[in-house]
């Protein structure tokens, strides 16, 4: 039973280093996005509040002394209003209009201004668009000469200052917004480190190394994955540990009495001539079968072996085709035609020489149980339409009979442990216990390869069983080791 | 009842006369195999002594020397490696390690303690036999006119058995001797793991390379004078060893 752990439904695709870059980042965004939204409301503010009561004030002055110059003299408005200097005005003065530029006249002022400041009398400001710019409109009711003032004042300063206010913000947020992500990004990376460490010893435990273990940390966040993964290994190395004796001290069991068997029968064998006839036939039955009873304590200890964990490959570099050919010359044919592509006569494969010559005797084995003792053998680079053939660093050791064939369910299964294919029921004394093929998978597929079978492309019928294994690049015999490096899968 | 084991000692002493009197010493605790391995190897010629444990061995063994000692390494008390290393203190007889745990060290820890050989349990007796004569085979003869072989400071007398290191008698085992000789044949010219397993021990090309490496290992201990930089036998990466000429 496998059970997912899983916490909440997070997006799949967005890994925890983007999720943590992600949250920094808006975050930063978000925060100085306020931070500047809300400087750039008070500073605005701010701003024109001091500018209106600025001019509001200036208006005022300048409202007096219109009213005090036309107080002197009342016949001379443009005067009176050029004296004070360049900005736009308007004076209404006895039911006349006078202005002090050609482009400021009273149909500018909004009639709601005119109507409260020349009807109600009450001073009064506006802000209006003069020109394409907001501008400052300021009317001012002169009521002691029955006049009313307006003046037109320039917010252009407040705008350009609000505006590299504006752009300072912008800077700011951005910048914060970049800190923030590079933050998010050593943050993630150092919130990532002990998961990649993680996943690093991991990997060397599942390569074997049960003895990897996390290095203690203080950090009581970190404390508790370490904690946790130490222990696990532990237990899973108390496990394999625990396996692997067990079958070795099952190996030692069996072995035993196996071998007073085979000592025995090889005693009674010698003498075979002496027995009687009905003797004869017993002890045939009793060496055939002791014969076999050790071949399926072999596959058992062997295969158990994998289970436990407890394999561990004797890698040589053996040259391809000289590999092949001592093989087949062990194995119960040794008679196999053996055919070699030209071309990697002399690769170089690296194998454990005994397992792998198990693994093409008992292919052979099966071949010799559905052929009737026929079977050829043929070594070639592998075959893949889609890569150029330079670029297989695997070859294919395959083993092809003319046998009755596969139906199609047997083809995935009879790598299955104790399945017996077509041969189901037709038992002879040397026929495996159905293991063979079995442990060829194991052993291939701890060499990094792998075995399937597949039906004969040629028309003929039969079955050809193909073993995929990688081969060293650019390696010729005499340039590598042959030292042993000893691999634990 | 005598007569018919005395008729078969007779075929076998006909058939097998180069093990015709020669003494296997049998150390195995487990009494059945003992006695079935005793059988067996009785037909193939030998003489058989036997001893369950690694304490009576060193008895037996002190009075009757054996030609070879077949070693179980799960022994009670003394264990096998402790066994084969205090045999070697005194004698340079062929040893032949039996382990029934082909998964662990025990190979490697054996032939490091001093084994020749090793066989897996179940082995077939036959093998055995084939196993040690290939052991007790001689020394290649030597060219004529070579009497002594002269490597520096490494002085090999193949007639005589002998190996030299400074002017000091070296004691190898018959199997390092063998293979050092082996080596000297062709001073300079290199051998293969295959070959020398071919020439020493006699297997072809399933045999345990790592018997040729520790006995190398072993050789250098002795014949070096710092074996962690051997200037004798030599390792030729990826082709085997050489000795220097």
């Amino acid at each position: 039973m496998i059970q997912i752990l899983s916490q909440r439904v997070i997006p799949r695709h967005i890994g925890l280093r983007n999720r943590i870059l992600l949250t920094f980042g808006a975050g930063s965004l978000i925060l100085s996005g306020v931070l500047a939204f809300t400087t750039y409301g008070f500073t605005k503010s701010n701003l024109v509040e001091q500018r209106e009561s600025a001019s509001i004030n200036q208006a005022y002055i300048n409202a007096r002394r219109v009213q005090n110059d036309l107080i002197a003299d009342p016949t001379d408005v443009d005067e009176a209003l050029d004296q004070l200097g360049s900005m736009e005005r308007l004076l209404l003065f006895n039911n006349v209009w006078g202005t002090s530029s050609a482009l400021f006249g009273p149909n500018q002022v909004p009639p709601l201004l005119q109507t409260r400041v020349i009807r109600d009398l009450v001073a009064s400001r506006m802000i209006i668009n003069f020109r394409g710019s907001s501008t400052l409109l300021i009317g001012i009711p002169l009521p002691q000469i029955h006049a009313t003032y307006f003046e037109l004042n320039s917010l252009s300063e407040v705008a350009s200052t609000l505006r590299s206010v504006q752009l300072a913000l912008l800077f700011s947020t951005i910048i914060t917004t970049v800190v923030g992500i590079s933050l998010g990004a050593i943050a993630s990376r150092r919130v990532a480190r002990p998961l990649a460490t993680a996943a690093l010893a991991a990997r060397a435990i599942a390569d074997g190394r049960l003895d990897t273990r996390l290095e203690p940390t203080n950090d009581p966040d970190l404390q508790v994955l370490t904690t946790a993964f130490n222990y696990m290994v532990a237990t899973l190395q108390q496990r394999v540990e625990r396996d692997a004796r067990f079958t070795s001290d099952v190996s030692h069991e069996l072995r035993s009495p196996l071998m007073t068997l085979s000592a025995s029968v090889e005693v009674m064998q010698a003498r075979r001539d002496e027995l009687s006839e009905r003797s004869q036939a017993a002890l045939d039955l009793l060496v055939g079968d002791v014969t076999r009873f050790q071949g399926l304590v072999e596959d058992l200890l062997e295969i158990s072996r994998f289970d436990a964990g407890a394999i561990r490959l004797l890698k040589e570099n053996l040259i391809l085709e000289e590999f092949v050919r001592q093989a087949v010359s062990v194995s119960s044919l040794p008679n196999t035609e053996i055919f070699c592509s030209p071309e990697i006569r002399d690769v170089v494969i690296r194998g454990d020489r005994r397992r792998l010559a198990r693994v093409i005797a008992n292919l052979i084995d099966n071949a010799r149980l559905h052929s009737g003792g026929k079977a050829s053998i043929f070594i070639s680079r592998a075959d893949d339409p889609l890569i150029p053939s330079t670029q297989l660093h695997n070859v294919w050791i395959i083993v092809q009979d003319d046998g009755e064939g596969l139906v199609e369910g047997e083809l995935e299964n009879i790598f299955e442990r104790f399945s017996r294919g077509g041969a189901a029921g037709r038992r002879s004394a040397s026929e495996g216990a159905g293991l063979g093929l079995a442990l060829a998978r194991e052993h291939v597929t701890a060499h990094g390869g792998r075995v399937w079978a597949e039906h004969r492309s040629d028309g003929i019928t039969g079955s050809r069983f193909i073993v995929e294994l990688p081969f060293e690049t650019g390696t010729s015999p005499f340039t590598t080791t042959t030292e042993f490096t000893v691999t634990t899968s | 009842m005598i007569l018919p084991v005395l008729s078969m000692h007779l075929v076998a002493m006909v058939g097998k006369d180069n093990c015709v009197g020669m003494r296997i010493l049998n150390v195995e605790d487990d009494e059945r195999i003992r006695a079935s391995v005793k059988l067996a190897l009785e037909d193939e010629g030998w003489i058989v002594d036997e001893a369950s444990s690694g304490e009576e061995a060193l008895v037996i063994f002190k009075r009757i020397p054996a030609d070879v000692v077949l070693i179980d390494i799960m022994l009670p008390g003394i264990d096998g490696f402790e066994l084969c290393r205090n045999i070697r203190q005194s004698s340079d007889v062929p040893i032949v390690m039996v382990t029934a745990r082909v998964d662990t060290d025990d190979v490697v820890a054996g032939l490091e303690a001093g084994a020749d050989d090793y066989l897996t349990k179940p082995f077939a007796p036959k093998e055995l036999s084939a196993r040690i004569r290939a052991l007790l085979r001689r020394v290649r003869p030597s060219v004529p006119g070579h009497s002594r072989l002269i490597f520096g400071n490494l002085v090999i007398i193949p007639d005589e058995g002998k190996v030299l290191l400074d002017s000091q008698e070296v004691n190898l085992t018959k199997t390092e001797f063998r293979l050092l000789c082996e080596l000297a044949h062709d001073p300079g010219g290199v051998f293969s793991r295959e070959s020398l397993l071919d020439k020493v021990w006699g297997y072809g090309y399933f045999g345990d390379g790592r018997l040729v490496d520790v006995h190398i290992r072993r050789l250098r201990i002795k014949v070096e004078t710092d074996p962690a930089n051997p200037q004798h036998v030599i390792t030729v990466r990826g082709l085997g060893y050489r000795l220097q000429p």
